[in-house]
């Protein structure tokens, strides 16, 4: 049996074959983010790979990872392609710096953690806060809950930390 | 400009210019074609070897690439009439022309084959749309997807916007700048009859039309169109018989890519692209350098794309692209004039055939404008670039094409003018 799962009207699901993707996202139904860590080099990798990227090896411990970043890059869709996005326009999509491992292995490298800009619950998020975000502003992880065994993780703004004066946005609004 | 004098032809390493495109074909670029990818396809091939003055029976190899949208090979080699010795259809877009051209002179080099045709046929507007509407873009999602498609994260353009984006906030690079890609293609297209779009377009209408995925505004992305395109690859010593000028193939990089194609944001600045790796085989390979190029065609499926694309494979410093292409180089009369025939913002979607097929005719010394034709079937360029006018660059030796996938995948082929 398969996962799957209705969001926004749209069809998701996992294969029981995909057993990286299975336990990736069986972690994110519990609101709890892992990712593999290799057993050989040590570093975390994300999306879920069968094996490591840095080093090749296959083994590797799903671990725990805080969810905390700042948006390294981002893009805002006013024209959606799909059907499930067109009644949220506009919405983003954020591309996070994960504070884990920044940095690593190389200067350049970070964990960049796909997710949409929503609210504290998982909802994409409304005109008037996409326009609060750009690049530098904190972020902290939250989920949209799908079905059992798939909840999508996703980004909302960390009230709690220190926010840049300004982030970055494109310059034309 | 001339080519170093020291060049060894003889290299078997490289097999500079042992190898030709000898014949180009298209069909009219349109919006609803009202025909199938199949008869597209023949269509384009007949033009091709038309073109280099063969019969199609001649052609005995057959590459083609697609994204499920068109018809193989298999089809199309029986309706021209060809028996084929090799054939292959793969899959993918915007980085195959160049490297389906390195296969070509590999199977034939190798001694499988004598004459390669190589076409992308397609109905990118009224059947597949490459943005991804329709039905394609109500797929279901499921296992790796699921770290992009759920998250409305799915056309090219949505795909590559991060890229976009970071490049402006690292190097400051102005959408005013960006926009002149735009402006300077369509110049060209001007003076393309064939092409789709011929109005010339400001700043002010690129920064003006609505933002699609910002920061793309919808001037900044390329036309989708219906259309096929061919060449033909064979041997520089059979093309000394053939009807026009050979474009002799220099050097080539196929599909050369950043580390972590799965997920490429994973590695490196992300707005570096492909051609940072790529430069450092095509330039060896063709033995020379951005600086001997009179012509570029750079993938414009979107303008940055253009842009990113001449920063890495070093025709500006990185992160002077915006500089580079609002400075008037890339004009026809600049410098180094490049997507003569307005490429995919304004002649024709493709997935960069369309570019290739450009720069042999301009190494012909024979764009298809609105000059005037000699008694011998030549056009008199005249030189002139206003609208509607010539698109002849002067003097072109050495063209360099710099074909995209995405930020992490891309090709490129540096051609020359045959003797």
């Amino acid at each position: 049996m398969s996962i799957q799962g209705n969001y926004l009207g749209m069809s998701l699901s996992i294969d029981d074959l995909d057993g990286e993707n299975v336990a990736y996202f069986a972690h994110c139904a519990r609101h709890d983010f892992h990712l593999q860590k290799c057993d050989d080099c040590g570093l975390l990798r994300y999306p879920p790979t069968t094996g490591c990227p840095w080093c090749s090896s296959p083994r590797a411990t799903w671990t725990a990872v805080e969810g905390k970043g700042e948006v390294h890059s981002y893009e805002e869709v006013h024209h959606a392609i799909q059907p499930a996005f067109k009644a949220h326009t506009p919405y983003m999509v954020l591309l996070v710096d994960l504070d884990t491992q920044k940095g690593q292995p190389s200067e350049h490298e970070a964990l960049r953690v796909v997710g949409n800009l929503t609210t504290p619950d998982g909802a994409l998020a409304p005109r008037d806060a996409v326009r609060q975000v750009g690049i530098g502003t904190r972020v902290r992880m939250t989920f949209s809950d799908v079905t059992e065994g798939l909840s999508l993780p996703q980004w909302t703004v960390d009230t709690d930390a220190k926010q840049p004066e300004k982030p970055w946005r494109y310059p034309q609004e | 400009m001339p080519l170093p004098a020291d060049t060894d032809v003889s290299t078997p390493k490289y097999l500079r210019d042992k190898y030709a495109i000898v014949g180009v074909g298209e069909t009219t670029y349109v919006r609803g074609s009202d025909k199938t990818t199949r008869a597209l396809g023949t269509w384009a091939l007949r033009n091709a070897a038309a073109d280099a003055g063969i019969k199609t029976s001649e052609i005995d190899g057959m590459l083609s690439y697609s994204g499920n949208d068109s018809t193989s090979a298999t089809f199309m080699a029986g309706d021209i009439g060809a028996r084929l010795n090799f054939y292959m259809d793969c899959i993918g877009g915007g980085s195959s022309t160049e490297a389906l051209t390195g296969i070509a002179i590999g199977v034939m080099e190798a001694g499988l084959c004598n004459c390669v045709a190589i076409f992308r046929a397609m109905n990118g507007f009224s059947q597949v749309r490459i943005g991804g509407t329709g039905a394609r873009s109500a797929m279901p999602v499921g296992g790796d997807m699921l770290h992009n498609r759920a998250y409305g994260w799915q056309s090219a353009g949505q795909m590559f916007a991060p890229t976009f984006m970071r490049h402006m906030y690292d190097y400051g690079t102005k959408p005013e700048q960006v926009a002149m890609v735009k402006v300077v293609h369509s110049e060209h297209a001007s003076n393309n009859p064939k092409a789709y779009y011929k109005k010339r377009y400001t700043v002010d209408d690129v920064l003006s039309s609505r933002i699609i995925c910002k920061p793309l505004h919808l001037l900044d992305c390329c036309v989708e169109t219906d259309n096929a395109t061919a060449i033909i690859v064979t041997r520089a010593d059979r093309a000394k018989d053939m009807k026009h000028t050979p474009a002799l193939i220099r050097g080539i990089v196929g599909r050369c890519s950043k580390p972590r194609m799965d997920m490429h944001y994973q590695a490196g600045p992300i707005d570096r692209v492909a051609g940072y790796y790529a430069k450092d085989i095509l330039w060896p390979n063709a033995g020379v350098g951005p600086e001997d190029i009179d012509a570029v065609g750079a993938y414009d499926a979107f303008t940055f794309t253009s842009m990113l694309q001449l920063e890495d494979y070093g025709f500006c410093k990185k992160g002077e692209g915006g500089e580079y292409v609002s400075s008037g180089i890339t004009r026809l009369g600049g410098r180094r004039p490049q997507n003569t025939s307005g490429g995919h913002l304004c002649e024709g979607y493709t997935h960069g055939m369309n570019m290739v097929i450009e720069n042999v005719r301009q190494l012909r010394h024979d764009a298809d404008d609105s000059c005037p034709i000699g008694p011998d079937g030549k056009r008199r360029h005249t030189y002139d670039y206003s609208e509607g006018g010539c698109r002849q660059v002067k003097n072109v030796e050495v063209t360099a094409n710099l074909g995209w996938a995405n930020p992490l995948t891309g090709s490129a082929m540096v051609m020359r003018r045959g003797g």
